[in-house]
């Protein structure tokens, strides 16, 4: 097939989809972003808890609605995030999320897919005061995603 | 009800028309039920493309020479032939534009920023494109002007008790859908004109879900505007129309200025050319023109009572094959009454876009998201539809291919 199709409904990705890993909120959370893909619809809000040096992940939860492919990659992110550092957060890109994913993104369904890395990414700009931002929106901002 | 042969479509014979249809997909032939977002083109309208670049590509209205004068002629004609085919009085009432978008931009700008001030409503409905909607609110915002927005009802019918509410002797500007681009619905364009009217208001009517696919007779309507675009009637990218009363195009300032559309420049000012070319600033899209007069010969020799048919046939089917499941949420009037060629839907458990992306599977194209409505979304409660939406070319046994990929999607979310 050209583009997707169901091959991109493995089962990992139904299963993150169907039980949303670290889905909820954390009350005393370091900083909180919101995000949505408006082509989709899809909207994420994230929490993130950094350790005392305000280096390292230590914990994150999330909320949102939307396609399986957004849902399922927050997901996944946030099994992903605890123990790394804001630098190699601020470093991950498209590759790495796909690499997370383990299935083939059609081009039109990288923005959902990239949504979830962009909230945590914009999150943590915006905490150190490097970006002032209130909404993260995977539009036009990236020049990483296909129109 | 019995048919008669004369009033169906032959869709084998036309599907010939259509090479892009014969296209496979790992084996799988393509079932193409995207047309609400455009339609594919007859070989007649591409050849009348190619004739043009073939034999005659020129600039109009600019040389003296032979080739400047077939297009000229062609490209004038053309004007002449989308005119008879919306039942215009003829060339002076038809502007070539971009697209829909386009023809409503031109309204708002030539007329809206000079003619609206504070105190004066435009009303809307809530089942608008973005394409008016966006542009009046940024009128509105620029002029003081206020919009409203007529009420739709759980069947997405207009509220017309609502309509007769709303526009009021503030009201300047109606602007409407013929047919919903979302719900299907067709509304009583003809009724909220004269609403309209009765205030001394003008009416704009967005016909790009109706002109392809049902006779439409602008005078009958009384619109003072009316806007189409080609690719969504068989015709080619690059090309709508904005219909226009003719004493109202020529009481309106032009919206885009430059080459063709003056009649004599000085270095102290300038003067307008006549309609339409008043309002076809720069070189205007030549080849798409005449071949948008194609299109609309093509769908003549169907039958455009026969296209209205065929269309409604389709989209009854579609809701009928739907009604087996509990777990489809349609959205529009309901299955029995007549409504534009088109099906906006959910599956509860998969999001419209992971739908559209498995259909891939079927080489099913749909449309997924917010079909540029999303004020009308926001109103159903949902953040995106599926919408499948037929044309002249489709059958009832792609509509079971549909049915198959939604059970496909359905098992697979399981």
């Amino acid at each position: 097939m050209g583009i997707g199709g169901s091959d991109m409904y493995r089962q990992q990705i139904l299963d993150h989809y169907k039980n949303p890993r670290h889905y909820g909120e954390i009350e005393d959370a370091t900083f909180t972003h919101v995000g949505e893909n408006p082509m989709c619809g899809d909207t994420i809000e994230m929490d993130v808890v950094l350790d005392d040096d305000e280096e390292t992940i230590e914990a994150v939860a999330f909320r949102g609605d939307g396609c399986a492919i957004s849902q399922a990659s927050a997901s996944m992110l946030s099994e992903r995030l605890p123990g790394t550092s804001i630098e190699e957060l601020r470093e991950m890109d498209r590759d790495d999320i796909i690499d997370m994913l383990g299935v083939e993104i059609s081009p039109m369904r990288v923005k959902c897919a990239v949504l979830a890395e962009k909230v945590a990414q914009d999150g943590v700009e915006i905490y150190l005061g490097e970006k002032d931002l209130d909404r993260t929106k995977t539009e036009d901002d990236d020049p990483d995603v296909p129109e | 009800m019995t048919v008669r042969e004369s009033e169906v479509l032959d869709v084998e014979r036309i599907r010939e028309d259509f090479p892009v249809l014969e296209r496979e997909f790992d084996g799988t032939p393509l079932v193409y039920l995207d047309n609400a977002a455009t339609t594919q083109t007859p070989t007649q309208v591409i050849d009348a493309i190619r004739d043009y670049y073939l034999e005659y590509n020129a600039n109009v209205h600019r040389g003296l020479h032979q080739l400047s004068q077939e297009a000229s002629i062609a490209y004038e004609q053309a004007h002449d032939r989308v005119a008879e085919f919306i039942g215009a009085a003829g060339r002076e009432e038809i502007v070539f534009t971009k697209n829909t978008t386009e023809s409503e931009n031109l309204v708002a700008y030539a007329w809206g920023l000079r003619e609206l001030g504070p105190g004066d409503t435009v009303v809307l409905t809530e089942m608008e494109h973005h394409a008016s909607l966006v542009t009046w609110q940024q009128i509105g915002e620029r002029t003081g002007a206020d919009v409203e927005y007529i009420r739709i009802d759980e069947d997405g019918h207009l509220d017309m008790d609502h309509a007769r509410e709303v526009i009021d002797d503030d009201t300047a500007m109606l602007s409407a859908l013929h047919v919903s681009n979302t719900l299907g619905t067709i509304n009583p364009v003809a009724d909220l004109v004269d609403l309209a009217h009765d205030h001394d208001a003008l009416a704009f009517i967005d016909g790009a879900q109706a002109v392809p696919n049902r006779p439409v007779d602008v005078e009958a309507i009384d619109a003072d505007f009316y806007a189409f675009s080609g690719h969504k009637m068989a015709g080619p990218t690059g090309i709508g129309v904005l219909y226009g009363k003719q004493h109202l195009l020529d009481s309106m300032e032009p919206f885009l200025y430059g080459g063709d559309m003056i009649e004599k420049v000085t270095f102290e000012g300038s003067r307008w050319n006549e309609l339409p070319w008043k309002f076809e600033a720069g070189t205007p899209p030549i080849a798409q023109g005449i071949a948008l007069a194609e299109a609309c010969d093509y769908l003549e020799d169907i039958g455009m009572d026969r296209v209205a048919r065929h269309e409604n046939e389709l989209a009854q089917y579609t809701l009928e094959r739907f009604a087996e499941f509990d777990d489809i949420e349609v959205f529009g009037p309901p299955a029995g009454e007549e409504r534009g060629g088109l099906v906006s839907f959910n599956l509860e458990s998969v999001h419209a876009h992971d739908l559209s992306s498995i259909f891939n599977d079927y080489a099913v194209a749909i449309r997924a998201g917010d079909h540029c409505t999303q004020p009308l979304h926001d109103k159903l409660g949902v953040a995106a539809t599926a919408r499948a939406s037929f044309y002249v070319y489709n059958t009832r046994e792609e509509i079971d291919v549909l049915v198959e990929a939604i059970d496909d999607a359905r098992d697979l979310f399981a």
